[in-house]
């Protein structure tokens, strides 16, 4: 096993900025976290949330700043198997005609041979990812005939088996039944006691409350950043929203 | 003489082999249907049916070229389809024209200077074989570059099989683990441009499209595996191209057009009765409900 100094920092983004074509989708962003701790990423659509994500994955580049993963480049990190990203349901072809175990075995390519010819460790990583997103019944199944949840659990599964540090989530809550809810929450438990890193986007206002130890108030730039209990203000939430209060956007909270 | 002949259905597939031109026919549009409906799970899956026209029809320009200057029309064709690509992308990038606009514009400009440039260079060109394909005609020089063209796509396809899988499906995870989705993209697209220089000498340009887009659509109404579907797209597309030669062989039709109609009734055969994605399906599932 890996040894895990927690001082040091896993993700580092320091004022980057993205744009495509000359139009500005994320500037002056600054972003650092440590291992085990999970952070809340919050802002509209079109806030720059994918932006950050493709950021860090070295999906698209940055125009200015600098990031850092373990110290070192998003290249590196990409070819250490560092990062693992999991995306929104919306953001994936679910008619593609690919099983269960084929979609978590591609957690694994990253690591294998040109030909991905899985070796027996990866058909392991595979079956223990699979088991603990409770998908072993369905390891053949086509993902075009998973529930939303379900499909779900996949991703992570995937995300599991690619042995990330870090480990990036986009709206993992969307549109996913009670029982994934139930087990993504316990699964993040474990992540954090294994000291991953968790980086989610959300809508949900109480799951920043539940999971987030730190939260980034992102709208093109960060609006705030900090430990949840301080920064996660209706006053901050407000700014993010473009000056809508949060109460009309979620409800009256407590 | 020929109508008795046909009535059996032995001599209906023995007579045409008897003919140099007919074997040869046969065995080269099967090879050459095989590679297209290998690379078409991948198109009709990454949605490039758009691109596959636009690439094949931009060849065009590249093949006269060669076959002007002497050198071998792969080529030719092979510069002008990337070339065609990154046009587009370009046109794209730098104005706020719509993507499926500029590729239209592209290809048909390309098409167009091709057509023009057949017009001015006074050579042997066969204008025909190009437009609707000569695969009764194929020259042994020809033989020999789309053995060379085929085997090289088949390779790579074969190789890189899994990772464009990925890069299909989930093209952010690819990069994120590490995997060069900027090689796997022209690889595609090298394929893909390769593929429609073989696909011409059978079907011609105007239709080659067809045999990159329709085996795969057909093979994606009947399974849900995709290694399957490779396999089904691979027997469909060289089906086809023997029916469509023995058709057109026996009633006198163009050949071009009559492989590409046999893939279109297969086609249609399997949105009509494919087991789980069939139309007679669904019908099944009203009536099982009332």
């Amino acid at each position: 096993m890996e040894t895990i100094n927690y001082q040091n920092f896993r993700i580092e983004a320091e004022n980057i900025c993205v744009d495509y074509n000359g139009k500005v989708a994320l500037y002056d962003a600054n972003l650092r976290l440590k291992p085990g701790q999970i952070c809340g990423l919050v802002g509209m659509n079109g806030a720059g949330k994918t932006t950050f994500f493709n950021a860090l994955t070295g999906f698209v580049n940055i125009s200015k700043g600098k990031i850092r993963i373990n110290g070192e480049s998003v290249r590196s990190a990409q070819k250490d198997q560092t990062i693992a990203y999991v995306p929104q349901n919306e953001g994936i072809d679910s008619q593609f005609p690919i099983s269960v175990w084929d979609v978590v075995m591609m957690g694994r390519y990253g690591s294998m041979n040109i030909f991905r010819c899985p070796r027996e460790s990866d058909v392991q990583a595979v079956k223990d990812a699979i088991e603990r997103v409770d998908l072993t019944d369905h390891l053949s199944t086509p993902i075009g005939n998973l529930s939303g949840g379900q499909r779900k659990r996949t991703f992570l599964a995937r995300a599991i088996a690619q042995r990330a540090s870090i480990l990036l989530l986009d709206e993992p809550f969307s549109g996913v039944d009670i029982r994934t809810e139930k087990l993504i929450s316990e699964l993040f438990i474990q992540f954090k006691n294994e000291g991953k890193t968790i980086l989610l986007s959300t809508h949900d206002m109480i799951h920043v409350r539940e999971f987030c130890d730190l939260v980034l108030l992102i709208n093109k730039t960060v609006v705030a950043y900090g430990e949840t209990s301080e920064v996660f203000t209706p006053e901050n939430i407000t700014t993010t929203f473009g000056g809508i209060s949060p109460d009309s956007l979620f409800g009256p909270e407590s | 003489m020929e109508l008795c002949s046909f009535l059996t259905l032995d001599s209906f597939i023995k007579d045409p082999l008897t003919h140099d031109f007919m074997r040869k026919a046969l065995l080269m549009s099967s090879l050459v249907a095989a590679v297209c409906g290998f690379l078409s799970s991948y198109l009709t899956l990454k949605g490039w049916a758009l691109m596959g026209d636009a690439v094949s029809h931009s060849v065009m320009p590249g093949v006269v070229v060669a076959y002007a200057l002497g050198l071998p029309f792969s080529l030719g064709a092979f510069i002008f389809g990337v070339g065609s690509v990154a046009l587009i992308g370009f046109i794209k990038q730098k104005s706020r024209v719509k993507e499926d606009t500029v590729i239209g514009l592209v290809f048909t400009g390309f098409f167009a200077l091709g057509i023009v440039l057949v017009s001015k260079i006074k050579s042997n060109i066969d204008l025909h074989s190009i437009l609707f394909g000569s695969p009764l005609g194929i020259s042994l020089s020809d033989v020999k570059q789309t053995i060379l063209i085929s085997l090289l796509v088949v390779i790579l396809l074969s190789i890189f099989r899994k990772d464009l899988m990925l890069y299909c499906f989930d093209p952010r995870h690819a990069k994120t683990v590490g995997i060069n989705v900027f090689f796997l993209h022209y690889l595609l697209l090298t394929c893909l441009s390769l593929a429609a220089v073989v696909g011409l000498q059978s079907v011609g340009i105007i239709l080659v499209v067809a045999m990159l887009i329709t085996p795969g659509a057909t093979a994606y109404l009947l399974t849900d595996k995709f290694d399957n579907m490779t396999v089904i797209s691979v027997l469909s597309a060289i089906i086809s191209s023997l029916i469509g030669i023995y058709v057109s062989f026996w009633f006198d039709l163009e050949t071009g057009g009559s492989i590409v109609l046999a893939q279109t009734f297969i086609f249609l055969f399997a949105f009509l009765f494919a087991p789980r994605y069939g139309i007679f399906k669904l019908k099944k599932l009203f009536a099982g409900y009332k």
